[in-house]
């Protein structure tokens, strides 16, 4: 391999941005035919590198090469002419508009007085969906399309030039088993016509599987690049991170109360069936599944978001309806969701009025605001959960991603609750904020919370929960205590392969 | 992250280049007329702004909860023309409060459609002004309304009295604004406005009752209308179908002079007020310099654009757009 | 994918077969509550509906590619307005007089030709100062107001010109002259849309700005045509119209931005953008019409017209959101 010329070749690339250095002199060089893994941490670099890759920015310092030959990339099209095609991890498709416009989106085939060439649009379109072996034809609405469909109209884009270097961003995120035989199918067709393939995934046995050279990326810097079949996670990892993971389980032990919440038999519709769970106080109970398994939705079903269609709720035993947040509120439930900058926080807004948002009616001199019992709470919850911001007046837009998590933490601590719901609680923090919001959630439990943490990360899984409900298609296909999980009859529970044991 | 927590002058500038162009502005006309900031026409000035101006402050609520409201303007014309029928039928001390009432449970019906029902409150509020444009023309039949004694009735007190040389409509306009800076402010309610209109799913996860914060706000502008009616009806005595047609783009483009964000979460009380003068005040000194009367319709386009423009500048750090 | 499409037919056609109730609302009512004898079916009555829905009807026509774009334009009323004056005004001048009937044509570019620079200063703010276009067309249309009335105060502008006044009520095939331009511009516009990769692009950018500056369409001028085609149209709106009354008042033209969206709105345009069609928004112009004449012929207030149109939009608005709510599953916000 080393004697061709690398299909592409980056050196020295710096990108900064006011105040952060984005980029710090990254090289790395793809192969063609060879599949490249791109790895490191959330705000490694990774979607900069990319971009800059794909014409999206244009680099401070550095040059790229196609074939040896110096290039700048000035644009996304730009980037495509030269054969270097960029597969967004986040849809960017027209959905009113057909595959063909779509594939074809800003080079649409032209006759005339600028008319669009339908016949040659929507034969190209079939000639590049034949080779893809697709079930749908050039005609078809896209928003008509499932997920893993629509990912095959972005990919189908790539071909309409000769690409020399493809870059898939999480390309896997979310489609099923099945979809992703025939993604790492096309990748491999891909390669054999000696196409490099640079593939961005946190998911370690996808790495392993397809790729041939990882690089890392850590802050920044170029890390390294090892060979696939040379190393093996711990070392990716050590790589990533810069000491090795604590895989470990949660070793710290205290004493359970009573059953704080339970659920019997919960059903919303096609979300999810027969659902039934308790937790306890002083427990964390952790809710492990793909995306899409239901387990967001359980949260927002007893946070009074949505109406459950069977089932009931109990709380300290008692049957309870819920019908809105505010209930859930009053009841003593607490939810930090999912999405942190969507649902979790408003970023136009200091950090003390979000923190004391959920009970600013409450919290009043007269008919007016009490700032000073505003101010306390802030103060409190700042140095209870070591929140680093200059100030309460400062917007919440302008802290970090872990800061702003645990203004969300604080803001529902501070509501005292009886059950403390947190999705996805580290999604895009870095891993520094992570152990720190892993330890937090076990002291919350040992304070006596129930807590009930819902994760896509199986370390994360593992190492806060006390018991894990495994959760598949909207079903909860097993649960397992802390001593008894292993990894395997979690990854099968959660595949929908039922084991020899089922709940 | 440098950009974002601006200090030293451009910074200032930045956050009350409001407040700083009206300065410069009122300073640049008293030098060339010294009539200008004559107390008599000061007082001249925000009397006649007092109309758009209290609807400005209600609307002001809508747009920092997230919602436009494009039925002010029709819907004082209502008020207006309800209140005169109804001076002369049943006396003005019933006629006020039912005319209130009448123009609460329009303001009532925008909330729930716009709060509880979730419609776009463009679309919403485009409807309702065609639609309470027909409800006067039908009330009324068409016909303009006019008080029969216009020299016996204590009515006219909103609009041409005054207390201790303060022209009524002022005092009214300035003890609303007070009012209701206080409310957005201080109080709760006023905090679950901005919060619905920063991010109304963050809100709403929050458990703040979104479609209920949003019909108040839509309750609370209806309340300013018909006060702004109220002040035109006794002002004029009498008056066309059509009043304040028109109005309700004025007020928006005062609500957006203020900084507030058509996109909700931002703006306050007080700089919209500062919206309102900064209108009022070019009128009025384009006319001292001698200026036609609708060269400030074109200087207050100049002026919409100018303001907006800057205050995104500021944000995205850079004067021109990205947009390839 | 046969249910999308279904639904897909569903949504294009209900205007339509809102149109034919309508029709068969007032013709049945018509014939116990009309003030007149004449049928509303009468077919010289439609044609009249059809000429009277032009001036509106033209501006639509922009609206609903201003609109599939992802903006809006508040300024069509002023700008119609204005090029009206010009229309008008420039057969006035010393040098058209001289010119006789050569003056119409030249008037006509005049007028067409403000339009044009009008929607241009629009799209150019737009496109270089990233300000909403909400606001910068909220901002114009007081402005370009102000120059109608910096122009002539509050007098009306007059001029007749017996040669226009017959070619705008010349009837070619049955049709009025207002009738063929309304239907011409709606053909070629449709073309536009649907054929062309100007029409495409402005879809693609409405639904997915990102995407499509990603695949290197240029967004800023695809802004900035649009909202010189929509100034255009204004513009041959006010020709078409004023060709034939004469006079222009300042305060001609206001609030047809809001009539132009509402028919937009009731052709079902989607207010985000990216999904609209022109053929569709004809149907709105035609319906907000048939409104106007049927109540008029069943001896309602012209009044109620308002109350009636500014309802029925709030109830439409209503029926897309049930008819897109996902069931009791849905998250409650």
């Amino acid at each position: 391999m080393t004697d061709q010329t690398p299909a592409l070749r980056l050196e020295g690339i710096v990108k900064t941005f006011p105040g952060v250095r984005a980029l710090d002199g990254v090289s790395f060089t793809v192969m063609p035919g060879e599949v490249h893994a791109l790895m490191g941490e959330n705000g490694a670099g990774k979607s900069t590198l990319m971009k800059v890759l794909g014409g999206i920015l244009t680099p401070n310092e550095g040059q790229i090469f196609i074939e040896e030959q110096p290039t700048i990339m000035s644009s996304p099209m730009n980037a495509k002419a030269k054969g270097v095609v960029f597969i967004h991890q986040e849809l960017s498709l027209a959905d009113e508009l057909s595959v063909a416009e779509n594939i074809f989106l800003g080079e649409l085939p032209k006759k005339s007085f600028g008319r669009v060439d339908w016949q040659r649009l929507y034969d190209e379109t079939d000639a590049i969906l034949k080779t893809l072996n697709v079930g749908f034809d050039a005609r078809t609405r896209v928003g008509d399309l499932s997920i893993a469909n629509q990912q095959m109209v972005e990919i189908a884009r790539a071909l309409t030039v000769e690409p020399r270097a493809v870059i898939f961003d999480e390309p896997t995120a979310s489609l099923t088993d099945a979809e992703k035989v025939v993604l790492f199918e096309v990748i491999a067709d891909l390669q054999s016509r000696g196409v490099g393939v640079i593939y961005i995934s946190h998911r370690m046995e996808e790495i392993f599987k397809i790729t041939d050279r990882i690089s890392v990326l850590r802050d920044g810097q170029y890390r390294g690049t090892l060979n696939t079949a040379e190393t093996n996670e711990e070392e990716v990892t050590q790589l990533m991170i810069g000491r090795t993971l604590d895989l470990s389980r949660n070793e710290s032990t205290h004493e359970m109360g009573e059953v704080a919440l339970e659920v019997r038999g919960l059903s919303c519709g096609d979300l999810f069936q027969d659902v039934s769970f308790s937790v306890r106080r002083g427990e964390v109970v952790g809710f492990y599944g793909l995306v899409g398994a239901g387990r967001t939705e359980i949260a927002e079903t007893l946070f009074g978001l949505r109406e459950p269609s069977a089932g009931t709720i109990h709380l300290a035993g008692e049957e309870v309806s819920i019908h809105s947040p505010a209930d859930a509120i009053k009841r003593g439930i607490s939810l930090v969701p999912e999405d942190r900058k969507g649902q979790g926080l408003i970023l136009g807004m200091n950090c003390r009025d979000n923190m004391t948002l959920p009970q600013v009616s409450d919290l009043t001199a007269g008919p007016f605001v009490s700032d000073g019992a505003e101010v306390a709470i802030f103060d409190q919850y700042r140095d209870k959960l070591d929140i680093r911001t200059p100030g309460w007046r400062q917007m919440v837009g302008n802290l970090s991603g872990g800061n702003q998590q645990k203004i969300v933490i604080g803001k529902w601590l501070s509501m005292r609750p009886e059950v403390l719901i947190v999705d996805e609680p580290t999604r895009g923090i870095d891993v520094g904020s992570k152990s720190e919001i892993h330890n937090l959630i076990r002291e919350l439990a040992a304070q006596g919370y129930a807590v009930i943490v819902i994760s896509s990360e199986m370390p994360e899984v593992l190492h806060v929960s006390d018991r894990i409900v495994a959760m598949f298609s909207g079903r909860v296909m097993r649960e397992f205590t802390a001593e008894e999980v292993t990894e395997d009859s979690l990854i099968q529970a959660i595949s929908g392969i039922a084991s020899d044991k089922v709940a | 992250m440098a950009e974002l927590t601006k200090k030293g002058l451009g910074g200032f500038l930045a956050r009350q280049g409001i407040l700083v162009a009206f300065a410069v502005f009122m300073i640049a006309f008293a030098v060339a007329n010294p009539r200008f900031i004559d107390i008599d026409n000061v007082f001249g000035v925000i009397r006649s702004s007092a109309i758009l101006g209290v609807m400005a402050l209600g609307v002001t609520f809508v747009v920092i909860g997230g919602n436009l409201d494009l039925s002010v303007g029709s819907m004082m014309s209502f008020s207006t023309i309800v209140v005169l029928d109804l001076h002369d039928k049943i006396g003005p001390t019933l006629a006020i409060p039912s005319m209130f009432a009448m123009t609460l449970a329009l303001g009532a019906f925008i909330g729930i459609l716009v709060g509880y029902l979730k419609l776009n409150s463009l679309i919403v509020t485009l409807g309702m002004l065609s639609a309470i444009h027909g409800l006067t023309l039908t009330y009324s039949g068409g016909k303009n309304m006019d008080i029969a004694d216009k020299s016996g009735t204590w009515f006219s007190v909103f609009g041409q009295g005054s207390v201790a040389g303060v022209p009524m409509p002022i005092l009214i306009f300035a003890g609303l604004a007070i009012l209701l800076s206080i409310i957005l402010s201080r109080t709760p309610f006023g905090r679950k406005v901005y919060a619905v209109g920063g991010n109304g799913l963050a809100a709403t996860f929050s458990g703040i009752p979104r479609a209920r914060v949003v019909f108040m706000t839509y309750l609370m502008s209806s309340f300013c209308v018909a006060t702004a009616g109220l002040i035109q009806a006794s002002r004029s005595l009498g008056s066309q179908n059509t009043v304040g047609q028109g109005m309700e783009l004025e007020v928006l483009a005062a609500v957006i002079l203020g900084g507030a964000s058509l996109l909700g979460g931002a703006g306050t009380i007080f700089k919209t007020v500062i919206g309102v003068l900064i209108l009022g005040f070019i009128q009025n000194g384009l006319l001292l310099l001698g200026l036609a009367f609708y060269a400030q319709y074109v200087v207050t386009w100049i002026i919409i654009i100018l303001a907006v423009w800057l205050d995104i500048a500021a944000k995205r750090g850079g004067l021109w757009s990205r947009i390839a | 994918m046969k249910n999308e499409t279904r639904a897909n037919l569903i949504k294009q056609g209900a205007i339509w077969a809102f149109i034919v109730v309508e029709l068969a609302f007032f013709s049945i009512a018509g014939e116990f509550l009309s003030v007149t004898e004449t049928a509303f079916m009468d077919f010289d009555n439609m044609l009249l509906l059809l000429k009277q829905s032009a001036p509106i009807g033209i501006i639509a026509l922009g609206m609903t590619i201003i609109m599939i774009n992802g903006n809006i334009d508040l300024s069509v009323g002023a700008t119609f307005a204005l090029a009206a004056i010009v229309l008008l005004d420039s057969m006035t001048w010393p040098f058209m007089q001289n010119l006789g009937n050569w003056a119409i044509p030249l008037a006509w570019l005049f007028a067409l030709a403000t339009g044009v620079v009008l929607g241009a200063i629009n799209g150019l703010i737009v496109w270089k100062t990233g300000v909403d276009a909400f606001i910068v067309t909220l901002g114009s249309m007081l402005g370009y107001r102000g120059l109608v009335f910096m122009y002539n105060g509050e007098q009306p502008t007059s001029h007749l010109n017996w040669t226009l006044v017959d070619f705008a009520e010349a009837q070619f095939l049955g049709l009025h002259t207002a009738t063929w331009f309304l239907l011409g511009a709606a053909l070629l516009l449709w073309l536009l849309m649907i054929r062309t990769v100007h029409g495409r692009n402005a879809y693609a950018i409405g639904n997915n700005r990102d995407a499509a500056v990603n695949a290197g369409i240029r967004v800023g001028p695809h802004f900035l045509w649009n909202f010189m085609l929509i100034g255009f149209l204004a513009a041959l709106s006010a020709v078409v119209f004023y060709s034939e009354s004469g006079s222009v008042n300042p305060n001609d033209g206001m609030l047809y931005e809001l009539w132009a969206i509402t028919a937009v709105v009731l052709g079902g345009t989607k207010l985000s953008g990216g999904y609209g069609s022109i053929i569709s928004t004809l149907g709105g112009v035609i319906a907000i019409q048939l409104l106007r004449k049927g109540l008029g012929h069943i001896g309602a207030d012209t009044e109620t017209v308002n109350l009636v149109i500014g309802l029925i939009l709030i109830a439409v608005l209503f029926l897309d959101r049930q008819l897109n709510r996902k069931g009791k599953e849905e998250l409650r916000t």
